[in-house]
């Protein structure tokens, strides 16, 4: 059960406790600049700023010591031969970090759609070559109002470190069992609706929005991908469409119960054109039954006028299964402490929310 | 310096939340010389800067001696020994 959560906003990283039974802000680090990622792990807080001007830009504590702006991916330099590559050969931004598993390993999805790994909680990096170098990678495309297609979730295996999926937005999932060595595209059964006829069902046009497995059954993974929700039992190889989704099937945000396969909660919207919550009542949406049945979950949240979208990476869960919390782009973050059943809004009005992480012991 | 004119770097006050960027006086007869020659002493500076590729990052806005840089990926601009080159951000809102 965690006590403690990270919140990243477009103005900065919001530290929020758990006091008896009272969520409230404890600490607000990088005041007025954008965070994109932040992970809090064993007393060690990354966080990710998109400083726009001054580029990407990492920065990690330990414990109470002071912040340290510790090394950010990069790309090698850009060949001559590659001039016709689409995408740029310069980070845009971390999109996610990840836990690798072994000791002292991360992984970071960025923007342009780089993959890199960390060996020393993120004193180094490296880019994953092959699957930058893949001439599929090419075809790859942007998202986000932007040009540039981004990694927007990497999954390692809890039973072993070198098998990683990783969900592009636009591009599919991809697939590694060698810690990056060799990719194959997976997801079959995907259909992406706003693609031409011919496209819809290719693997590699999936936009996949946010993939989560389930920690104790990593081979069911859930996916809330641009036109539907979707599950896989056998670790994004072959997908099924949740038909049952409600109020709507779009939305960014997906987070999987820790310990229950058949447990998983979304952030709908209003697809595709409005992308705000549907009748303007912020919901959660949850199946408890693998997909067959969803509920949707309104107890403690605004369900007049309101117009709060949920992002990709700002709904978490703990690892007890038991809390979670999402944060909205109008600056909303609400909190249950019971899987999801009621919410409590923190009395706050936050910057837009891009992440929210629970801090993991 | 000693008697010699060599070009002097001044960077924004807005990159010293982040990091140091004093103003400096560096050799150098380009722009990229120059540059090399400040980040070589603060490695820290480079990243906040150029890009990647060593280009200047799309919204660092840089003035050699009152001029916008020409080059802004190959650095090449001349620089002369009592030249002021000014590196500041672009405006953007939000």
């Amino acid at each position: 059960m965690s006590d403690r959560l990270y919140v990243g906003t477009r103005k900065g990283l919001f530290e929020i406790t758990r006091r008896p039974g009272v969520w409230d802000i404890a600490d607000v680090h990088f005041l007025g600049d954008p965070v994109t990622a932040v992970l809090a792990r064993r007393n060690v807080v990354h966080a990710a700023l998109d400083l726009g001007h001054f580029g990407a830009k990492l920065w990690r504590r330990d414990g109470t010591e002071a912040w340290r702006e510790i090394a950010v991916p990069a790309f090698p330099p850009k060949p001559e031969d590659a001039g016709d590559d689409p995408h740029p050969w310069t980070l845009g931004k971390i999109w996610n970090l990840t836990p690798g598993g072994a000791d002292g390993r991360l992984w970071a999805g960025t923007m342009p759609g780089g993959l890199f790994r960390s060996d020393d909680l993120g004193e180094s990096w490296s880019l994953i070559e092959t699957l930058w170098r893949m001439p599929e990678r090419r075809k790859w495309f942007g998202v986000a109002g932007g040009e540039q297609p981004g990694i927007s979730t990497v999954l390692v295996d809890p039973r072993d470190s070198a098998d990683i999926r990783v969900g592009v937005s636009c591009a599919g999932v991809w697939a590694s069992t060698d810690s990056g060595a060799t990719w194959r595209n997976i997801n079959k059964g995907m259909d992406n609706e706003y693609m031409p006829p011919e496209q819809r069902g290719d693997p590699m046009t999936q936009d996949i929005h946010q993939l989560a497995h389930c920690t104790a059954s990593p081979d069911v993974v859930w996916c809330q991908h641009h036109s539907a929700v979707y599950r896989s039992e056998d670790a994004g190889e072959n997908w099924r469409q949740l038909k049952a989704a409600r109020p709507s099937a779009f939305g960014f945000a997906v987070a999987a119960h820790p310990h229950d396969p058949k447990t998983a909660w979304f952030v709908p919207a209003d697809k595709d054109e409005r992308r705000v919550p549907v009748d303007g009542k912020v919901v959660v949406s949850r199946t408890r039954d693998g997909g067959e049945s969803f509920q949707v979950l309104s107890r403690g949240l605004p369900q007049r006028h309101a117009y709060d979208l949920v992002h990709r990476h700002a709904l978490a869960v703990d690892d007890s299964g038991e809390r979670l919390a999402f944060g909205s782009t109008s600056g909303g973050l609400w909190i249950s402490e019971d899987g999801g059943e009621s919410w409590t809004g923190l009395d706050a009005r936050l910057p837009p929310v891009a992440a929210v992480r629970f801090a993991v012991t | 310096m000693k008697g010699t004119t060599v070009p002097t770097v001044i960077f924004t006050r807005q990159l010293e939340r982040f990091v140091a960027a004093p103003t400096v006086e560096v050799a150098g007869a380009t722009l990229g010389e120059v540059l090399d020659a400040v980040f070589s002493e603060n490695p820290a500076l480079r990243g906040y800067v150029l890009d990647d590729q060593g280009a200047l990052r799309p919204h660092v806005a840089v003035f050699v001696d009152g001029r916008p840089a020409a080059d802004r990926t190959g650095l090449t601009d001349a620089v002369g020994p009592d030249d002021e080159i000014y590196v500041f951000q672009a405006l953007s809102g939000g």
